[in-house]
């Protein structure tokens, strides 16, 4: 291993200029002649849009353009769309309704953005809206999934507000299992909706350039080469070729930065039209409604357990709420990365689940940090652990005996695990979290008036999204694969380009790495290049820890003919058989002999072409590859929390926190760790304090960080993290993923962990203090009512 | 800029204020740490014509021990209060209060006039000022008048602070001998404003509470003394006093919480500062 190599924990190359604020963030991109745009926004759930009088608006001082979705609609912009075709049970496909960039006709949700002002400066923006007169009809609305069937009808293509209602396993076997079961074990979910909140907030920039007739968007997007493909094939803004998306330093994504939203491709619109520059940056409180929500699941489920425990059937039915319109991937969020996951880690033959999903006049739901697979766990890990209860069995003892011990396992749901073992993190977690010392903590709790409970969450995740053929075969209409080209410089120095996008994840720091491993340079000598559609030719960005399994696989067979093409060079200078080149540490060596070149000699040898017949090998030293995975990768492990509840009050505590992964190789620890923290974070957040609440007319009441709470610092407990490996089979790497993880794990522990120290199962997350005690109080009556 | 277009002019004195307040009318918000002001500014919940800035008026923050009494200039910021040998001996209650309100960077720029004249419900030094029976000092066209902190409070967000007044500071008494002060709150996370919460004070002798005053906060419009309970516990009994908050409070829902639950965590937080009026201290 070279210094900064695989495994080594070395520091961020990018935090430096994030920390010190020199980061290039979208609005921090400025351009000659720049106009600012401002949203004219619903403040209706549900209404007809009779007409939008911009007169007075259009008169304000610095006001450019004021534009409407009639004025869209005008110039043949086209509809937003959603990329993944799912289909019903009874094979239609599903109902997606027209999503304009600007409403023309109706809103559907508040915050639906229904015309644009474009100003000389953004004060003048915002002023000049406030003259701008919608007249609305408004119409019933609904935000509740469960009611959404029987509301009012939000898009003419969509009786019921039903999209889709979709299904996956075996229906007839999984009933006659249940039937046979020794024990039923049910329960009822909702797996609450949360606001991303990436700390930078979105903002798009587009500029026209009417000498070549092309367009430059900056944006804040996680895969900037998708976007300028739907906005070119699909909006039909222009050419592919005439357009060019760059996606600078991104501050956060966690999957609300995937998708193609109206703002972008407004601006451009707007600056084709205005022939000037048009920036726009949301504010945090318009980033409650203009970014995609994530998770809004209702969900009732039943396992079967056998007279052994051991789990013989799954039965799953869930309303997924995609909002006023279906966002990018909405539609596979629910299905194919959800269902796909409910045999988590065990083997249970049986499986059967039914997925309804709706419209609400709700902000569209999409991907966010898991995207379905910590809806899946939720569901799978909650009901284990109700299981044991209700079979008076301890919960790790119910677990193991379920598990899956051997590998590839062919799950009933589409999914073949291709390594794992999870005995092994869960038996590690138990070690590190104390188990055992559980009772005595429990005890001393209870001395100080305080309620303590354990919960576990062993769970699986499906990650390095994904292989072509197979995602192509379940909807998607892209392939998933990753590009990658290595780009050596005369004196020995490296650039990566990437189709991988960071905004948080520390690529330019891992993907150094590798080469830093495979070419014996440091990771000073490389730099990773990503987000431009004129540097990198294509690649399908980051997401679903699709980075180092996906997108370093392209860049080790990027790798692989560099060093190919290197050794025949080194052969040729050297005066040696291409055979006998060997490579190590940086250095090309004649087999045998004490002849040898540095990496950088030979790049030096590529490029200047003195010694070796440029007749037979090309000059230079760049190759480029696509990589195409051969399956999804599996991360699992085992969470452990322990919670304390102060019974007069409500107030929960996480006191205790222990995370074993195996996410495969590890290219960089500390970072993993981090990734680690920050999906706890997360979970934790969404378990017991992140509360979207809408009223009855479809307001956003928590609309900002004054009601809509996050976790910080204080909210957690040293966290424990540690890791066990089992190698990827399906990668070189042996890669499997952690960007999710902590998010797909912490919700169910928190809440096993509560129900535990509550001795009730029915309470929902989140299990705010209010709630906690609301639960408390029910125990309390019917206590009374027994006795 | 986030907020609509406003006219700015910094007052150099008090009189300085109070004529540029008289002169603008309705249309006028003074400005003081802006840690309140500007959030409803900039989400254009507020579109004042023009913001009459105290920052510059000099004299407004000072923290003296004159006459028996604390005096608390209007702009004195939370982190001098915070850092204040006067305020830990001779109020320890606004002491107590102070790391509850924010964070760091908003308490280096929020003032206790500030604080006062808004009267957040759920905020902690109005609670404070109400507990310990303080007066509030103002200054308006017609020269300056001082308000007990029980006539001070008046609707939601609404004081006895007239339309072209100003707060100049308060004045607390200061802490006597056999003084006993409690407080406590509930929040979602620390430094969030209260869900509820209570600020006490009392004297303690002999085993007995006396003057007991007992300020909720976040349980109804404006900062709440409940009556009934301080009776009650200078007569000995807690329970009595807890039971009593049926009758003092009536906490109206809001997102977070229900006003039935308000009321049991009013219990709660009284018992628990009850505990800390009584302790016998080192
Ligand atoms: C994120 C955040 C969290 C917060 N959490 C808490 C909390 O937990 N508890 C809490 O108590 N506060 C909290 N605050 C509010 C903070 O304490 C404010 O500083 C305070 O409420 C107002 O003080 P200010 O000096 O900033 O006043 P400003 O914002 O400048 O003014 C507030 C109002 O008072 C008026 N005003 C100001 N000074 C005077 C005066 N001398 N005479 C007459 N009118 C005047 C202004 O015109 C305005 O209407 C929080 C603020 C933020 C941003």
């Amino acid at each position: 291993m070279s210094a900064t190599g695989i495994g080594a924990a070395v520091r961020r190359k990018e935090d430096q200029r994030f920390i010190t604020g020199k980061g290039h963030y979208t609005d921090d991109v400025s351009r000659p002649g720049q106009t600012f745009a401002y949203f004219v926004r619903s403040p209706h759930a549900h209404a007809k849009l009779h007409s939008i009088d911009v007169k007075a608006a259009a008169a304000m001082p610095g006001i450019l353009a004021v534009l409407t979705g009639q004025d869209l609609a005008g110039d043949k912009i086209g509809n937003l769309i959603c990329g993944w075709m799912i289909h019903s049970k009874d094979g239609s496909p599903m109902k997606m309704a027209p999503h304009p960039a600007l409403a023309a006709t109706k809103v559907c949700y508040v915050g639906d953005p229904v015309a644009v002002v474009i100003a000389e400066t953004l004060a003048q923006a915002k002023d000049a809206a406030e003259k701008i007169a919608v007249d609305y009809e408004v119409l019933s609305a609904v935000t509740d999934p469960a009611k959404a069937k029987s509301a009012a009808q939000i898009h003419d293509v969509a009786p019921k507000n039903t999209i889709y209602e979709w299904h996956l396993g075996d229906s007839k076997a999984t009933d006659a299992a249940l039937a046979a079961a020794k024990h039923i074990t049910r329960i009822d979910l909702t797996n609450n909706r949360l606001v991303p909140n990436a700390m930078e907030p979105r903002a798009a920039l587009a500029e026209y350039d009417s000498g070549t007739d092309s367009l430059t968007l900056w944006n804040t997007s996680q895969n900037p080469h998708v976007a300028r493909l739907v906005i070119s094939a699909f909006v039909g803004m222009a050419p592919e070729h005439k357009l060019r998306v760059i996606a600078p330093d991104v501050g956060g994504g966690f999957g609300s930065k995937i998708f193609i939203y109206p703002e972008e491709v407004v601006c451009l619109w707007a600056a084709r039209r205005v022939g000037r520059p048009v920036k726009w940056t949301s504010d945090r409180s318009e980033a409650f409604l203009a970014d995609a929500h994530g998770r809004d699941h209702v969900t009732h489920a039943e396992m079967a357990f056998d007279g052994d425990g051991k789990i013989t059937a799954l039965k799953v039915k869930t309303i997924a709420n995609l909002g006023g319109y279906m966002s990018t991937f909405s539609s596979s969020v629910p299905t194919y990365l959800y269902a796909t996951l409910l045999s988590g880690q065990y083997a249970i033959p049986n499986i059967y689940c039914e997925v309804d999903a709706v419209y609400t006049n709700t902000v569209p739901v999409d991907a966010y940090r898991g995207a379905g697979r910590p809806e899946a766990t939720f569901v799978v890990e909650r009901l284990v652990e109700v299981g044991a209860r209700e079979l008076g069995l301890d919960p790790a003892e119910l677990r193991k005996r379920n598990f899956i011990k051997s590998f590839p396992h062919q799950t009933p749901v589409i999914m073949a695990y291709d390594a794992g073992d999870y005995l092994a993190s869960l038996k590690k977690a138990m070690e590190l979290a104390d188990v055992k010392g559980f009772g005595r903590r429990k005890r001393d709790a209870a001395r100080h008036g305080k309620l303590r409970g354990l919960g576990y969450s062993t769970y699986i995740e499906a990650c390095g999204i994904a292989p072509s053929q197979a995602v192509g075969s379940l909807g998607a209409g892209v392939g998933l694969w990753e590009s990658a080209e290595v780009r050596v410089n005369p004196t020995g120095s490296v650039e990566v380009l990437t189709g991988c996008h960071q905004h948080g994840q520390g690529h330019e720091t891992t993907f150094a790495q590798l080469v830093s491993e495979r070419l014996g340079i440091s990771i000073d000598q490389v730099s990773i290049v990503h987000g431009d559609t004129d540097k990198v030719q294509f690649g399908m960005g980051t997401y679903g820890s699709r980075s180092g399994a996906v997108g370093m696989s392209a860049i080790v067979k990027a790798l692989d003919k560099v060093e190919a093409k290197a050794k025949k060079i080194a052969a040729h200078v050297m005066e040696a058989a291409e055979g006998d080149i060997e490579f190590r540490d940086g250095k090309f060596t004649v087999a045998g002999t004490d002849k040898s070149m540095a990496f950088g000699e030979v790049a030096l040898a590529a490029y200047v072409g003195h010694k070796f017949p440029t007749q037979e090998i090309e000059p230079g030293l760049k190759e480029g590859a696509f990589y195409d995975p051969t399956n999804f990768t599996f991360p699992a492990g085992c969470h452990i929390c322990e919670i304390e509840i102060d019974q007069e009050t409500g107030e929960t505590e996480v006191v205790s926190w222990t995370a074993v992964d195996d996410f495969g190789t590890l290219i960089n620890p500390m970072i993993v760790e981090g990734q680690v923290h920050g999906g706890i974070a997360q979970g934790v957040g969404q378990a017991m304090i992140e509360q979207t609440v809408y009223d009855k007319d479809g307001q956003l009441l928590s609309g900002s960080y004054m009601d809509y709470a996050m976790p910080r610092a204080h909210n957690f407990p040293a966290f424990k993290v540690d890791t066990t490996e089992t190698k990827c089979p399906s990668n070189p790497l042996g890669i499997k993923g952690c960007g999710e993880a902590g998010a797909i794990a912490a919700p169910a522990a928190v809440m096993n962990a509560i129900t535990d120290a509550l001795g009730t199962e029915k309470i929902e997350m989140p299990a705010t203090s209010m709630a906690v005690w609301r639960a408390l109080q029910t125990m309390n009556r019917n206590q009374v009512a027994a006795e | 800029m986030k907020p609509a277009p406003f006219a700015y002019a910094k007052a150099r004195s008090v009189e300085d204020a109070i004529a540029l307040l008289a002169q603008h009318g309705e249309g006028a918000k003074l400005l003081a740490g802006g840690q309140s002001l500007i959030a409803t500014l900039n989400m254009r919940l507020s579109a004042p014509r023009i913001l009459i800035d105290l920052n510059g008026i000099a004299g407004l923050n000072s923290i003296t021990l004159k006459g028996g009494e604390v005096e608390i200039g209007a702009m004195t910021r939370h982190a001098e209060i915070e850092r204040s040998d006067v305020i830990r001996k001779h109020a320890p209650l606004i002491a107590m209060a102070m790391p509850h309100i924010a964070h760091p960077a908003i308490r280096n720029r929020g003032t206790i006039g500030g604080s006062i004249a808004f009267a957040d419900p759920a905020a902690e030094l109005p609670a404070c000022l109400l507990a310990l029976g303080g007066l509030v000092e103002i200054a308006g066209p017609k020269g300056k008048r001082t308000v007990k902190a029980d006539d001070y409070f008046k609707g939601l967000y609404e004081t006895a602070i007239g339309a072209c007044d100003m707060l100049t500071g308060i004045r607390l008494p200061a802490a006597p001998a056999a003084s006993r002060y409690g407080f406590a709150e509930l929040s979602r996370r620390h430094g969030d404003y209260a869900v509820a919460g209570l600020a006490a004070s009392a004297t303690f002798a002999s085993g007995k509470l006396t003057k007991v005053r007992l300020a909720f906060f976040g349980v109804d419009l404006t900062p709440v003394r409940a009556k009934a309970a301080e009776m009650a516990l200078a007569g000995g009994d807690l329970d009595k006093a807890v039971a009593a908050l049926a009758s003092d409070l009536d906490p109206p829902d809001d997102i977070q919480e229900n006003g039935a639950v308000k009321k049991h965590l009013a219990g709660v937080l009284l018992r628990r500062v009850v505990q800390q009026l009584t302790e016998t201290r080192a």
